[in-house]
């Protein structure tokens, strides 16, 4: 019974995560253009170009290869798969231990890896260019981002989602200045990974500055549906990883009811709203920034991280 | 042990075998199938150990020094580096077969560019010879026998860099690797003395059971980390490596960096884990920094390279430098008696040591295939190899995914179990190394993403995109018993990153012989297909899991699409950013060092001194634009080059003794002879 209760769980996950990620991405932008004074697409628009554009007949530049088709469902499942494992509404999911927070981090790691040699694949400049560059940042925010899961792991002693905020919910640690340390530089971490401003702009199509759309400029059609939906599941990914870890309130446990589970959905809602919103707060009070500060930003990230996993052995003493 | 010897001897015997027949074309077929199937042999018969959990063996024969004959042994760690190098070996002797083919159709050898004469130095004969002598290594039990198979190896391998002797960059490398080599036997030769103590007990049984002095241990710890760690490419001591390994013909190339470099891990283990008694923990923190320093660089200095071969090279650098750290790793939790972490340490060390023997041959016979396919080995001029290779394109896909750490593939899991034992550094007493090892994992954090770039960038420039030069228009698919060579270590890569807890299960026993814990210990249920060691701190992974995830939802995804959405493409002339009447050259696209170049910008020119020099014609002006990348390797100029001139200058300081009178000559032996008797008699006090 309980395993097939886990089962069903996963299976709601797979979906809401898929289901929701688009609306979120329409959610940012609806909010973004009232903050700048637009009226803004409804923030069903990104569901609409996502089932458009599978409808469309893709374009292939002559000399693309095999590898530059099937990169896009690769890459979609690896990360929608991912996200599935990242516990959103509920800690009891039977494919949780697939995967830790590092094998995790692989997971995006090896759709990184795909996207970037898609990029390459017709060899035109703009595709290197933006794999190039995302091989950089990728180099600069995978150390951050294992040094947050190091602090995360000396905290709690686990790496496994489901347990850190099962261990939250039932033991809360309290605010500490390692976890807000680790939480600012998971954040920069996630704007990094996630393309969005200050380090990319994800409505940019200006070469100097555009790093993931340059990636995937030679994509049209089914394939394109499928990377716009990869990034906005990506996006997803990481509201519900920082949820999970630093806000996992609302969230049902194993044993719980029913209620539980739509308490636990309602208030990742809740949280994906609010994330929303702050992040077009952010992104519409502050300026994309040169590429070459990307280290600065980015090596900020790291030395936080790492600050604070000292900092939680100087006040713990462990 | 009369199964190893045997087949040693029988090596022996075919490089002999392949001297005699050197001018007929047999002499390959014999020196490779020799090879191929006894290193199967030897695989075989050290893999049936291991499973089942024989017993230690051993035998002295009499033969050697006569006052200590010849120790023979193969335990647990033996076997299991037996069974790495063999493996491994049999893949490159079946490879290096269809390769010296694949040469004689074309008339030209892979590894020399089609314009120069080919290689011609005898490899057959070599090759068996340069096989035997690492075995003899894993198989000796004292410092005698251990030393001669190491020089034997080395000056083998370091023939076979030579058979590319007309290629002038060949000639530094050879030198600078006959240096570098003296120096590693040299240290490991005081290191063994140092343990044996002044009456010569040679035999590691009985050097485990004396007591060196304080003094005499933290000496022999260095200089072994040194001779090894010079054979293994730890940096500062890495430079030949990267001038040597590449020079020699590809198949050697594969055995010199994926498998030499784990003989030399394998003289660390011996000494460090099992020679020593009671490890200090400094030595592991010591083995932590090298480890760290050697990933980073490794790996930045692999990220600026445009030749292939040298790519891999100084990958090379950098997976030794994560095996180091795993070894450090482990040496620091056995020093402080958690067996249990350090056998997760140690099983992270020994997975990646057969890993890295995989993945790397695989990359050197990709490499090799590229080459033989087109004579370029410069990835500036290559390009779109996945249309005319596609056979090879997708396992080197495979081996690129592996090498650069990736789930579901092998590398990653060797990764994994290393970020699960760094994640227990709270466990230990010292907080030099809690936090030291926070830094490491940070360091090591950066190695693995670095390499990612780097893989890209090396699958990318080679295989994707447009050609680059000529020579990657006309390539074609290499012979079959190339592709059977590289299809052996991919399909190997594939199936430990699936099922990696069977593979961690097999070699226990090596485990218990260094750290006297197996990575399972205490869990009672353990399923085969669930990575979930004991100190993990109850993390798991599951790449079976994951590969039957992803394959599943990606075979109903495209389903659904196929069938409810849109099914046709259209083919047509991507954007060229201007270059409307074709691009022949394809000179638009990006090319290796402009992909590098932001990473050249944000850590070469701390790391490297890295200046970009570019030469722009005036307007008008219709000469060439140029562009230079100059790298400066900080260990030739803080150590190499300054040790170099120290010692020319005692050189020229001491040649003044060749011309002195022959009065002269004999008061100096007079007043030598006066000296080192009075030392003497002041010793003898």
């Amino acid at each position: 019974m309980t395993f097939a209760t886990a089962v069903l769980l996963q299976l709601v996950q797979l979906l809401v995560m898929l289901a929701v990620a688009p609306l979120l991405i329409g959610w940012i932008r609806w909010v973004k253009s009232r903050l700048v004074g637009r009226r803004g697409a409804s923030p069903l628009q990104p569901w609409r170009d996502i089932l458009r554009l599978l409808r469309k007949e893709p374009v292939l530049a002559h000399q693309a290869s095999p590898l530059f088709r099937a990169s896009p469902y690769l890459i979609f499942t690896a990360i929608w798969f991912a996200a599935a494992l990242v516990p959103a509404f509920s800690t009891d999911l039977a494919l949780a231990p697939t995967a830790d927070l590092i094998a995790l981090i692989g997971f995006l790691a090896s759709a990184r890896f795909f996207l970037a040699l898609a990029g390459m694949d017709v060899g035109t400049s703009f595709g290197g260019l933006g794999s190039s560059r995302e091989m950089l940042i990728a180099a600069l925010a995978e150390p951050a981002m294992l040094m947050v899961v190091f602090s995360v792991a000396i905290l709690f002693r686990t790496t496994s989602l489901a347990e850190i905020a099962a261990q939250i919910l039932s033991h809360p640690v309290g605010l500490r200045i390692s976890l807000a340390l680790a939480l600012i530089s998971l954040l920069m971490v996630a704007i990094a990974e996630n393309a969005r401003i200050p380090v990319d702009n994800p409505a940019t199509h200006l070469e100097l500055t555009m790093v993931h759309e340059a990636m995937v400029l030679e994509y049209s059609g089914r394939h394109l549906a499928l990377i716009e939906a990869a990034s906005h599941v990506k996006l997803t990914l990481y509201v519900g990883l920082i949820a999970c870890v630093f806000f996992p309130w609302g969230m049902a446990t194993p044993g719980q009811g029913f209620a539980a589970g739509l308490w636990g959905l309602l208030t990742f809602g809740f949280k994906l709203v609010a994330a929303g919103t702050l992040l077009a707060l952010f992104e519409t009070s502050i300026a994309k920034m040169r590429v070459f500060r990307y280290g600065e930003f980015l090596g900020g990230a790291l030395l936080l991280s790492l600050l604070g996993a000292i900092f939680l052995y100087v006040s713990r003493g462990v | 042990m009369f199964a190893p010897l045997t087949i040693i001897a029988l090596m022996l015997a075919a490089a002999a075998l392949a001297v005699a027949f050197s001018r007929r074309p047999a002499a390959d077929a014999v020196a490779y199938g020799a090879v191929g199937v006894l290193s199967v042999l030897l695989a075989l018969w050290a893999l049936v150990r291991l499973a089942s959990g024989a017993a230690d063996i051993s035998v002295v024969l009499p033969i050697g020094l006569p006052w200590l004959g010849a120790h023979f042994a193969v335990d647990g760690l033996s076997a299991f580096f037996l069974l790495v190098v063999n493996l491994a070996t049999a893949a490159a002797a079946l490879f290096g077969w269809g390769y010296v083919r694949a040469h004689a159709a074309h008339g030209h050898a892979g590894d020399a560019p089609a314009e120069r004469p080919p290689a011609e130095g005898p490899v057959a004969p070599l090759f068996p010879a340069f096989v035997a002598g690492m075995n003899l290594v894993l198989i000796a039990a004292d410092a005698f026998v251990f030393l001669v198979g190491w020089e034997f190896m080395s000056l083998a391998s370091w023939l076979l860099v030579l058979s590319t002797h007309r290629e002038p960059a060949t000639q530094r490398a050879a030198r600078v690797y006959l240096i570098m080599a003296s120096f590693g036997t040299l240290a490991l030769l005081l290191a063994f003395g140092l343990l044996a103590g002044s009456d010569g007990a040679y035999a590691f049984e009985s050097i485990r059971n004396s007591q060196p002095g304080a003094v005499a241990m933290t000496l022999a710890v260095l200089l072994t980390i040194m001779g090894a760690g010079s054979k293994a490419g730890v940096v500062p001591l890495h430079v030949w490596l990267p001038l040597a390994h590449p020079a020699a013909p590809s198949h050697v190339s594969a055995l010199m960096s994926g498998v030499m470099t784990k003989v030399a891990i394998y003289a660390i283990v011996r000494v460090l884990f099992d020679l020593l008694p009671e490890p200090q923990w400094w030595w592991g923190g010591l083995l932590l920094a090298l480890g760290a320093l050697t990933a980073v660089l490794g790996v930045l200095y692999a990220l600026m390279q445009d030749d292939m071969k040298t790519l891999l090279a100084y990958s090379t650098v950098e997976n030794i430098g994560a095996i180091i750290i795993a070894l450090g790793l482990a040496l620091v939790f056995k020093a402080s008696h958690t067996p249990v972490i350090a056998a997760l340490a140690m099983a992270a060390a020994l997975l990646h040591v057969l890993n890295h023997s995989l993945f790397k041959s695989l990359m050197f016979f990709v490499a090799g295939g590229v080459l033989s396919a087109t004579g370029v080995r410069d990835l500036g001029r290559l390009g779109g190899l996945i249309h005319v290779m596609p056979l090879t394109a997708f396992l080197a896909l495979v081996g690129s995914a592996a090498i650069a750490a990736l789930p579901p593939l092998n590398g990653f899991v060797g990764e994994w179990l290393l970020f699960q034992a760094i994640l227990n550094a709270p466990a230990l007493p010292q907080w030099v190394l809690k936090i030291g090892i926070a830094v490491v994992g940070a360091l090591l954090a950066l190695s693995t993403a670095l390499a990612a770039a780097c893989f890209v960038r090396f699958y990318g420039m080679a295989f994707l995109g447009r050609p680059r030069g000529p020579e990657a228009v006309k390539a074609h698919d290499v012979n079959r018993p190339m592709l059977l060579g590289m299809a052996i270590p991919a399909a190997l890569s594939v199936a430990i990153g699936v099922l990696p807890t069977p593979v961690i299960r097999l070699f226990e026993p090596a485990l218990l012989a260094t750290v006297e814990a197996g990575a399972f210990d205490d869990r009672n249920y353990q399923p085969w297909f669930w990575l979930a060691p004991t100190s993990a701190i109850g993390n798991s992974y599951s790449g079976l899991i994951m590969v039957a995830a992803i394959a599943g939802l990606s075979a109903l995804l495209a389903w659904v699409i196929h069938r409810y959405a849109s099914r046709g493409v259209r083919r047509g002339i991507p954007w060229g950013c201007g270059f409307t009447g074709g691009d022949p050259m394809a000179r638009s696209q990006y090319t290796p060092s402009s992909f590098s170049q932001p990473l050249r910008r944000v850590f070469g020119s701390v790391a490297f001194s890295a200046r970009d020099e570019v030469d722009m014609p005036q307007p008008g002006e219709t000469r060439a634009a140029n562009f230079r990348v100059h790298l400066d390797d900080p260990a030739w100029r803080l150590l190499f080059t300054p040790i170099v001139k120290l010692t020319e200058r005692w050189a020229n300081a001491v040649n003044r003794l060749q011309f002195l009178t022959i009065r002269r000559h004999l008061s100096l032996m007079f007043f030598a002879l006066v000296a080192l008797l009075a030392v003497v008699a002041l010793l003898q006090r």
